[in-house]
């Protein structure tokens, strides 16, 4: 394979890592969040200023990016708790820019100028790069899609659903609408850490913009395109999302418009996505191995 | 004391035109219940518009009421084409589809008219006034008189007129007001028109205001005008307005005096999240 085509490859692994997580949040748990490139960035962020700063290894940081990306993810996820709906999408865009705006203008996050300067993550002794970089990001996606599939096989997935389905019902039958909310928050928002991370070491150099508010469109798009709820939904969103502007690549002029459009599309004619419960695939096909939206 | 008062005149035209571009959402919200992000790229459209109709007649009224025109018939698309069949589906699938519709026809300005910035050379006839060292330029006067007509307009329209009442009946309970007998679909319709053409008019004042028309122009208040509606109170008009002027004037006051290292776009959504901590149903709202 070229370069070209693992790096592509290589991103489009790590963002379906991040969009895994956001389907946590909003496919699972029903939680609209607009916001997801901010915890995509807090954990790139994380990471980088643990490696280059405090000059602890890839391995040794990761833990911690994890940790603080799940904390943050429960502090901001508690509007989750008091809004709903409208209220708590706009929430998210403003933590979204709020986040950017921290990095972007406070120095120790290097300000406008970024943190470049990021090692390569070692394994064995040996400087992971190209196909290697990508095999590594390919077994985490296979861990974060082992956790999904677990998540929505266990008690905490299930109670996610029914919350998802209707809040005053599930809470009626004794499921705690904050504890599982918090839960689906921390998991996806560690998700988005660990996806924030590998694109750190990757890029090896980051900036503010690189998380800002239309990427969390992007990725709302990714779930929204693959299916929303389901486990390999956003897998495939990712996948077409990340290959579309690269077909579209000999009309440069027209990418944006074109991906746009899909997306409208989509969204007016099926918007539960590819893999969806009711989307035409499932109709053709009905997938049994597709999916876990029990 | 002087250059305090000055930045406190231009913060409320700030302010001003923030009003005039969070009115048509707050009114959108109300009837629909859709937060219209579109609306962003409805008020850059009618600044394209104007500067090509003002271009080719030479004259102000023209441009205004072309790009009034134009941007009317661009709401009533996208609500009947986007909004109104989404309107089943949980609240995310509209607000996607609003975002998609905003990146889109952000696109097709850029297509159209280039990446440029086009200025907007045009000068609006009001005087301009001395007041004791201070001065009142021709477009501030020009931002305050529109925005107050405005406003005034759509308080007639509301308090005062059938129709209005009808639009408060169908903000209030859409399902009830149709089964009243009010046309509710004909309501949502002419709501997406009087709030685009009202966006229309703070393209064009934005154009002059600051003599610079971009594609991407959209981009910042399609956002911020969403924390407004928030601190306003979701789909109440004069909230809306209130939170605007305060907007304007505490961030024009916020970079002239404060050195805060924040941008001023987090201002709104820091003062949202705590509107929402402390008093969730906003400034104006009711629950």
């Amino acid at each position: 394979m070229s370069s070209y085509v693992i790096t592509i490859a290589t991103l489009i692994v790590i963002y379906a890592i991040v969009v895994l997580g956001l389907n946590v949040i909003v496919g699972f748990a029903g939680q609209i969040s607009l916001g997801h490139a901010a915890f995509f960035g807090i954990g790139a962020y994380a990471s980088a200023i643990l490696t280059t700063k405090a000059g602890l290894s890839f391995w040794m940081a990761l833990p911690f990016v994890i940790l603080i990306s799940g904390l943050i993810g429960l502090l901001l996820g508690l509007p989750s708790l008091r809004v709903r709906d409208d209220f708590l999408a706009i929430t998210t865009i403003g933590i979204n820019f709020i986040v950017e705006a921290v990095f972007l203008y406070i120095p120790f996050f290097g300000g406008a100028l970024g943190i470049g300067g990021i090692p390569k993550i070692i394994l064995f002794g040996v400087k992971l790069k190209g196909g290697a970089f990508f095999s590594l990001c390919l077994m985490f996606l296979g861990v974060v899609l082992l956790v999904c599939w677990w998540f929505t096989r266990s008690w905490g997935g299930l109670a996610c659903f029914a919350l998802r389905e209707n809040e005053e019902a599930a809470s009626s039958m004794g499921i705690s609408p904050m504890r599982f909310k918090l839960l689906a928050f921390v998991l996806g928002t560690a998700m988005a850490g660990l996806g924030g991370a590998l694109y750190a070491h990757y890029m090896r150099f980051i900036s503010a913009t690189d998380f800002s508010f239309p990427l969390s469109i992007t990725f709302l798009g990714m779930i929204v395109l693959g299916g929303m709820g389901t486990l390999w939904g956003p897998v495939l969103g990712a996948l077409l999302l990340g290959i579309l502007p690269e077909l579209f690549r000999p009309l440069v002029n027209y990418r944006i418009l074109f991906y746009t459009v899909i997306l409208l599309l989509m969204i007016r004619f099926q918007p539960s996505g590819l893999l969806g419960e009711t989307s035409l695939a499932r109709k053709v096909f009905s997938f049994r191995f597709l999916g876990a939206r029990t | 004391m002087q250059l305090f008062v000055e930045q406190l005149l231009n913060g409320i035209a700030m302010g001003s035109i923030y009003a005039l571009i969070t009115l048509g959402l707050a009114l959108v919200y109300g009837v629909m219940r859709i937060l219209h992000v579109a609306h962003a790229a409805v008020y850059t459209v009618g600044a394209y518009v104007g500067v090509l109709v003002f271009h080719l007649t030479g004259s102000l009224l023209p441009a205004f009421l072309g790009a009034m025109g134009f941007c009317a018939l661009l709401g009533i698309v996208i609500e009947r084409f986007i909004y109104f069949p989404l309107l089943k589906y949980p609240p995310y699938v509209p607000l996607i589809g609003s975002i998609a519709a905003m990146l889109a026809i952000e696109e097709l300005c850029r297509l159209v008219a280039g990446p440029y910035i086009l200025t907007f050379p045009a000068k609006l006839p009001f005087p301009a006034i001395h007041f004791g060292g201070v001065t009142i330029s021709e477009t501030l006067m020009a931002v305050y008189c529109i925005t107050a007509g405005v406003l005034i307009f759509l308080w007639y329209i509301t308090t005062r007129t059938e129709l209005g009442l009808a639009m408060r009946a169908a903000s209030q309970d859409i399902s009830i007001a149709d089964a009243m007998g009010i046309n509710t679909q004909a309501i949502m319709g002419i709501t997406f028109i009087i709030g685009s053409a009202i966006a229309a008019i703070a393209g064009i004042l934005v154009g002059i205001y600051y003599n610079e028309i971009y594609p991407t122009m959209g981009a910042v208040p399609a956002y911020k005008t969403l924390a407004l509606i928030v601190v306003g109170g979701m789909g109440s008009v004069p909230g809306a307005v209130i939170a605007s002027l305060m907007l304007g004037v505490a961030e024009t006051l916020l970079i002239g005096y404060a050195n805060i290292p924040l941008p001023r776009d987090a201002l709104a959504f820091i003062a949202m999240i705590a509107v929402l901590m402390w008093r969730s149903e906003g400034l104006m709202g009711s629950k």
